[in-house]
């Protein structure tokens, strides 16, 4: 596990905590956490700090890299990340810069075949339960601020998935890197 | 991030470095509304070649400075912007609303 210290606006510190799993016990299953663990890369907890955003985005823009995402894949998934933060800093924290956030990184089988893989991202927080009104996208033709970050979401990646469960807001946010194009030979 | 501004003539340059986010959006959009309803500068040009990154409450920023600008029938012009903040503006079907340039030269130009 690897801490990362820094100052926020207000002067005191704050604390992120970053695992990182080596490629060779990626897809390692462990103990009686087992689903949660399988293929996972990395783990990240860290406070609802709006300080913290673009260190979440570096650490995200690596891992698509390494994983083999397309550059434009890449910062999708990066926005996706991003956006789907803020939306809980904002909504399901009301700003509060102290509030738990956990998130999980993981390798899964691709969807159409399980050679091709995909990035799975969960990201977990303790604040209330959103309401299904909250999670409805305005219509993009309205010029005006705000109710964006659901579309970036939603355009950027292929699963998109919420679900209440024991006090905690679990988005599932899923990413499949593209098959490569196989040759027809005439 | 951060902000600069400089003047030319009855045009206002706001040069803008780091990202967008939601930790420094508020500082984008207070620069913008009081130079646009306080100080009504004609032309508000955002020079964002510095920006790597936007997100939406940045994005959000940005329509409030064009409404504010289209309110009191100033020009609000962006130039610079990165393959990132480009593709958040096509995503959000903004890029056509707002007055885009490549470079400062063309965005004073025009």
């Amino acid at each position: 596990m690897t801490s990362l210290r820094r100052r926020s606006k207000d002067g005191g510190e704050i604390e992120i905590h970053m695992k990182i799993l080596h490629g060779a016990r990626r897809s390692k299953p462990k103990g009686r956490n087992g689903d949660l663990s399988r293929g996972l890369l990395l783990r990240l907890e860290l406070p609802s700090d709006p300080s913290l955003l673009c260190v979440v985005r570096g650490a995200v823009e690596r891992l698509t890299e390494s994983f083999g995402f397309s550059a434009p894949d890449c910062r999708a998934v990066t926005r996706a990340v991003d956006e789907a933060l803020t939306n809980i800093i904002r909504h399901s924290y009301n700003g509060r810069p102290d509030r738990p956030i956990g998130m999980l990184f993981r390798s899964v089988p691709g969807a159409a075949t399980p050679k091709a893989s995909g990035l799975e991202i969960l990201l977990c927080d303790r604040g209330p339960s959103i309401k299904r009104a909250q999670l409805c996208m305005r219509e993009l033709e309205e010029v005006r601020p705000g109710g964006l970050g659901l579309h970036f979401i939603q355009q950027s990646m292929d699963i998109v998935e919420y679900k209440r469960t024991n006090g905690t807001n679990r988005l599932r946010l899923v990413k499949y890197v593209p098959a490569p194009k196989q040759e027809v030979n005439s | 991030m951060q902000i600069s501004r400089r003047q030319l003539d009855k045009t206002a340059i706001f040069d803008v470095s780091g990202d967008i986010d939601l930790a420094n959006s508020p500082a984008v959009r207070k620069a913008l509304l009081k130079e646009i309803r306080d100080s009504r500068t004609p032309r508000v040009v955002m020079n964002l070649s510095n920006v790597r990154y936007i997100d939406s409450s940045g994005v959000a920023s940005l329509v409030e400075g064009l409404k504010a600008a289209r309110d009191v029938g100033s020009r609000f012009i962006l130039f610079g912007l990165s393959t990132s903040a480009r593709e958040v503006l096509q995503l959000s079907r903004l890029l056509k609303i707002f007055e885009v340039y490549d470079n400062e030269e063309q965005a004073l130009a025009a």
